[in-house]
C-alpha cells in the first residue's frame, strides 16, 4: 500500500462530514450537486412560466415570492431567473457532479490506488464550495433579487453599479461565490493529476486506462490550464466593481442619468476572457460523460470499445482544440471580422474529432451482445442527443447563419442539448451505474427504464421546438416577447415548450424516489452486478476504506469482454490476483 | 422490450427532421416558427447556407441516428449469442474521419464570401477618381431601453443644427445601401432585424459600421438581442422600408418639423 495511506477514522464527523477519504468526498459533491440540480430545475421551470404566461399571476409560489408585484414576476427577478439557473447548472451541477462526484469517487478505485495524492486537499476542495454556496444563497437576498447579468457576466453592465438594480451587492456576491468554485476546482485537478501521474497500480499503463479516467485526467488539465484566466477575469470585474479600475469599462458612460467613473477600458477584453475559460470549460462539462458513457457501452455490448487509441487521441485533440475557438462565441461582437473567421476554421475542425466519436460508439454497439440496462438506455441516449447537439453546433458556426441565430432560442436549444441531453444523460446513466458500488444496493431497474423514457421524450419535447423559435429570430434572455407584434404569434409553441419542461421536471421524482429508497431497501449489490472489468468492481460494494484489500496488479486493458470463447465468463477483469491480501 | 427501446431510438431522427420539415414547410403548430420573410439583399446568401448546412447537418443526423436503432434491433438482448470481439478497423476510421472533414472545410470556403459582403467589404462610394467608404447614412445610438436615429437633415452633414433625431422609428428607402454607425452611451446592446438578417453588437466605446440593402417595402421589427438590463425584453423599434419618394417626403416633413440640437455623442474612444 501506499504510505501516504491513513487510518480509517472513527467518529460521524470524521468520517462523513470532514472525510479525507475521495469516496466520501465524491459521495458529499455528489448529493450536494444534486440538491442545487433541484434548485436549478426550480428556476428553469420559473423562467418557463414566465415566458408561457407572461405577468400573470404564479399560483402558490407567487404571492410568496412577489408580495410588492402581487404575485407576478418582475423583469429584474426573470433577470436573476434566468443567472442563476445557468450558474448554478454549470458552476454547482455539472462541474462538480462530473469532476468532484465521479472524477473524485472513479479516480482512485479506477486506478487501483488506495486515495487520492493529497486526501487532506481533496477535503479542502469541497469545503471550499460551502462559501461559494453561501455567497449565491446570500446574493439572492440582495437588491434586484440577485444577479442578473446573465452567466456570462458582460461588462459593463455587471460592472456598472447604476446599470441595473442586479448589479450592486448581488454581482459582487456572484463573483466571489465563482471565485470559490475556481478555487475548488484548481485543488481537485491538481490532485486528480497527480494521483494519475503518481499512483496507477503496477500495469496500469495510460494506454491501460479506462476511458473514464482518461477523460477526467484531461479534464483536469483543462481546468489547470483554463482556471487561471478565468480567475484573473474575475478578479479584475471584481476590482471594477469596487475600486472603479476601468479594465473593461470605456470612458464617458451615461447609465441611468449618472456618468461612470472609470474609463479606458474595453467590454471585449472581458468577453476575450471570459470565453476563453468558458469555452474549454464546455469540454470539462462533457469530457468526463464521454469517458463514463464509453466504459458504460463497452461493458453492456458485452464487446472492447471500437478504436480505444482513436477515442484517446480524439480526447486529447478536443482538449487542444478547445482552447482555439472561444471566438465562436463572438462572431457578432465587434471582435475583428477578420479574426472571426480563423476562430471559424477552428470551430469547423473540433468537430471533426466530436464526430470520431459518435462513430466508435456505434461501431462498439455494432456486433455486440447488447443489454439494454438502465445505464445503457441513458449511454444510447447520450449519443442520440450529443448528435443533434453537435450538429446544431456545426450550423452555429457558419458565420454569416451565426449572423441571424446568435442570442436566439436556436443557441439556448442547442446548449441544452449538449448540457442536458448528453451531458445530463451521460451523468444519470453514470449514476445508475456506479450506484451499487457507492452505496451497496441496486437502483430499480423498471422505474429507472421509466425515467429515462419520460426524461427522454419530454426534453426533446422541450428543447427541440426552440430551435424553430430561434429560426424565427426569437431573442434569448426575454422576460417578454408578447408585445412584438412578430413574435406575438408564437406563444402557443412557448406555452407547449413549457408544459414539457414541467412533464419532464415530474419525472425527475422518479430518479428521487428510486435514488432515496434504494438506499435503504434497494436490493444488496455484488461486488461486480454488471460483469464489468475495470479494477473497481474487484473490490467490496461499497469499497472499505483504502479501496482494495491488496495490491492489484493490472494484466490487461479495460475492455476485454467476449474475448476468450472457452471460459464461462465472457470478461477479463484488469486484475485476477484479488486475493493476496 | 428490446424492440420497444430499438424504435424509440429510430423515431429520434426521423423526428427531428419531420419537426424542422413542418417548421420549414409553415405546417400547424409549427406554423411562423421559421425564417422570417426576408427583406435585404443579403438575406438571400445567408437563407441559402441556412439550408445547405442544415441539409448536410439532416444527413449526419438520419446516419447515425439509423445506425444506431439498427444495431439495437438487431445486437441486443435475446437476440444474439455470443459478442463479436474486433476493435478497431483503421479503413472505417479514416473513413470518418476525412469524410467529414472534407466536407467542414468545403463549408468553411463556401462560405467566405457571404460574410465578408456581411461583414468585412464596406460598401464604397466614388468620390471623382477616388473609391472612399461611404458614410453613414443613419446614427444609431443605444441606450437603455430604446433606440435613437440620427439623420444628417438638409446639409447632409451630420453634428450640425439641422441633425434630424427620432426614437424608436428608423425609415429608409428601398433598393439603397444603407450605412449604419452604432453606438451605445452605457452598456452593450444587439442591433437585430431578424428579417434583414442582420445583428450587431453595440459596444459602448466602440465605432462600428453596418450595412444593408432593403429590397422590398414594410414595417419590421428591430429588437435588442444582447441583455442590457432589465428592460432589455422591451427594447424594440420601428423599421420603415418605404419608396425613395415617400422616404423624401418623409424627411422633408422630419426636417421642417425637428430642428434637433446637436446630438452629444458618445465618447468616440477609438484611435
Amino acid at each position: 500500500m501506499m504510505e501516504n495511506s491513513h487510518a480509517p477514522p472513527k467518529s460521524f464527523v470524521g468520517k462523513y462530514l470532514f472525510s479525507t477519504d475521495h469516496k466520501i468526498i465524491g459521495i458529499q459533491f455528489l448529493f450536494s450537486s444534486l440538491i442545487w440540480f433541484a434548485v436549478g430545475g426550480l428556476l428553469a421551470l420559473a423562467v418557463r412560466w414566465q415566458l408561457a404566461w407572461p405577468w400573470s399571476d404564479m399560483p402558490i409560489f407567487g404571492p410568496l415570492l412577489f408580495v410588492e408585484e402581487g404575485g407576478k414576476i418582475s423583469p429584474e427577478f426573470y433577470n436573476m431567473l434566468f443567472t442563476m439557473h445557468a450558474t448554478i447548472m454549470i458552476f454547482f451541477v455539472v462541474i462538480p457532479i462530473l469532476s468532484g462526484a465521479f472524477g473524485n469517487y472513479l479516480i482512485p478505485l479506477m486506478i487501483g490506488a488506495d486515495d487520492m495524492a493529497f486526501p487532506k486537499l481533496n477535503m479542502l476542495s469541497y469545503w471550499l464550495m460551502w462559501p461559494a454556496f453561501a455567497c449565491m444563497i446570500m446574493s439572492f437576498t440582495m437588491p434586484g433579487y440577485g444577479p442578473g447579468a446573465g452567466w456570462t457576466s458582460y461588462a459593463p453592465l455587471s460592472t456598472l453599479v447604476e446599470a441595473a438594480p442586479n448589479s450592486s451587492g448581488a454581482q459582487t456576491l456572484w463573483i466571489i461565490g465563482i471565485l470559490f468554485v475556481g478555487f475548488s476546482s484548481m485543488l481537485g485537478a491538481i490532485n486528480y493529476l497527480t494521483t494519475i501521474l503518481q499512483m496507477r497500480a503496477p500495469g496500469m499503463s495510460f494506454m491501460r486506462l479506462p476511458m473514464t479516467v482518461w477523460t477526467l485526467f484531461i479534464t483536469a488539465l483543462l481546468q489547470a490550464f483554463a482556471l487561471p484566466v478565468l480567475t484573473a477575469a474575475l478578479v479584475m470585474q471584481l476590482s471594477d466593481r469596487m475600486f472603479q479600475t476601468g479594465f473593461f469599462t470605456p470612458a464617458g458612460l451615461i447609465a441611468n442619468n449618472a456618468e461612470a467613473v472609470a474609463g479606458g477600458g474595453q467590454p471585449l477584453l472581458w468577453q476575450h476572457l471570459f470565453w476563453f475559460y468558458s469555452h474549454p470549460a464546455v469540454y470539462i462539462m462533457i469530457l468526463p460523460a464521454m469517458g463514463m458513457v464509453s466504459d458504460m457501452i463497452s461493458c453492456f455490448s458485452r464487446k472492447p470499445l471500437f478504436g480505444y487509441k482513436a477515442m484517446v487521441y480524439s480526447v486529447c485533440a478536443i482538449a487542444c482544440m478547445g482552447f482555439l475557438v472561444w471566438g465562436h462565441h463572438m462572431f457578432i461582437s465587434g471582435m475583428s471580422n477578420i479574426l472571426a473567421i480563423s476562430f471559424m476554421a477552428s470551430t469547423m475542425l473540433i468537430a471533426v474529432p466530436s464526430g470520431v466519436k459518435v462513430f466508435n460508439w456505434i461501431a462498439t454497439m455494432y456486433g455486440g451482445n447488447i443489454q439494454l440496462t438502465t445505464p445503457m438506455l441513458f449511454s444510447i441516449g447520450f449519443v442520440s442527443m450529443f448528435v443533434i447537439g453537435g450538429l446544431s453546433g456545426v450550423v452555429m458556426a457558419v458565420p454569416p447563419v451565426d449572423i441571424h441565430i446568435h442570442d436566439t432560442y436556436y443557441i439556448v436549444g442547442h446548449i441544452h442539448y449538449v448540457l442536458f441531453g448528453a451531458s445530463m444523460l451521460g451523468v444519470m446513466g453514470a449514476i445508475y451505474f456506479w450506484y451499487p458500488k457507492m452505496f451497496g444496493r441496486m437502483m430499480s431497474s423498471w422505474l429507472g427504464k421509466l425515467h429515462f423514457l419520460l426524461t427522454f421524450v419530454f426534453l426533446n419535447l422541450t428543447f427541440l421546438p426552440m430551435h424553430f423559435l430561434g429560426a424565427r429570430g426569437f431573442p434569448r434572455r426575454y422576460a417578454a416577447h408578447d408585445h412584438i407584434d412578430e413574435f406575438a404569434e408564437l406563444m402557443p409553441l412557448n406555452q407547449f415548450i413549457t408544459y414539457a419542461a414541467f412533464a419532464m421536471g415530474a419525472a425527475q421524482l422518479i430518479f428521487v424516489l428510486n435514488f432515496l429508497v434504494s438506499l435503504f431497501f434497494g436490493k444488496r449489490a455484488e461486488e461486480n452486478p454488471w460483469q464489468s472489468t475495470t479494477l473497481e468492481w474487484q473490490t467490496a460494494s461499497p469499497p472499505p476504506h483504502g479501496n482494495f484489500g491488496f495490491q492489484p496488479e493490472v494484466q490487461r486493458g479495460p475492455y476485454e469482454y467476449s474475448q476468450l470463447s472457452s471460459d464461462e465468463e465472457d470478461f477479463q477483469p484488469q486484475s485476477t490476483n484479488k486475493t493476496n491480501a | 422490450m428490446n424492440r420497444f427501446w430499438s424504435i424509440l431510438f429510430f423515431l429520434v431522427p426521423f423526428g427531428v427532421l419531420a419537426a424542422f420539415t413542418m417548421a420549414a414547410l409553415g405546417v400547424q403548430p409549427l406554423g411562423g416558427a421559421w425564417l422570417p420573410e426576408n427583406y435585404s439583399e443579403s438575406g438571400v446568401a445567408i437563407d441559402r447556407l441556412w439550408y445547405l448546412v442544415h441539409a448536410i447537418c439532416a444527413f449526419f443526423l438520419v446516419l447515425p441516428g439509423l445506425l444506431i436503432a439498427w444495431v439495437l434491433w438487431k445486437y441486443s438482448g435475446a437476440n444474439v449469442d455470443s459478442a463479436k470481439s474486433f476493435r478497431s478497423h483503421v479503413g472505417l476510421e479514416l473513413v470518418w474521419t476525412v469524410i467529414p472533414a472534407a466536407i467542414l472545410a468545403g463549408l468553411a470556403f463556401y462560405q467566405l464570401k457571404t460574410w465578408s459582403a456581411q461583414r468585412v467589404d464596406r460598401p464604397t462610394i466614388k468620390v471623382g477618381e477616388q473609391e472612399l467608404l461611404k458614410p453613414e447614412d443613419v446614427r444609431v445610438i443605444a441606450r437603455q431601453f430604446g433606440w435613437t436615429f440620427v439623420y444628417p437633415g438638409e446639409d447632409q452633414k451630420f453634428d450640425t443644427l439641422d441633425d434630424v433625431q427620432i426614437e424608436n422609428l428608423m425609415v429608409v428607402p428601398k433598393d439603397e445601401t444603407i450605412v449604419m454607425k452604432l453606438e451605445s452611451k452605457d452598456v452593450i446592446h444587439s442591433f437585430f432585424v431578424p428579417s434583414l438578417r442582420l445583428k450587431h453588437d453595440v459596444v459602448p466605446g466602440m465605432i462600428q459600421f453596418a450595412w444593408f440593402k432593403p429590397t422590398r417595402t414594410g414595417t419590421l421589427d428591430v429588437v435588442c438581442a444582447e441583455l442590457c438590463g432589465w428592460g432589455h425584453y422591451k427594447m424594440n423599434a420601428s423599421l420603415r422600408i418605404v419608396d425613395r419618394n415617400e422616404f423624401d417626403l418623409w424627411m422633408a416633413e422630419q426636417e421642417d418639423r425637428i430642428k434637433a440640437p446637436v446630438l452629444n455623442p458618445v465618447n468616440d474612444g477609438g484611435p
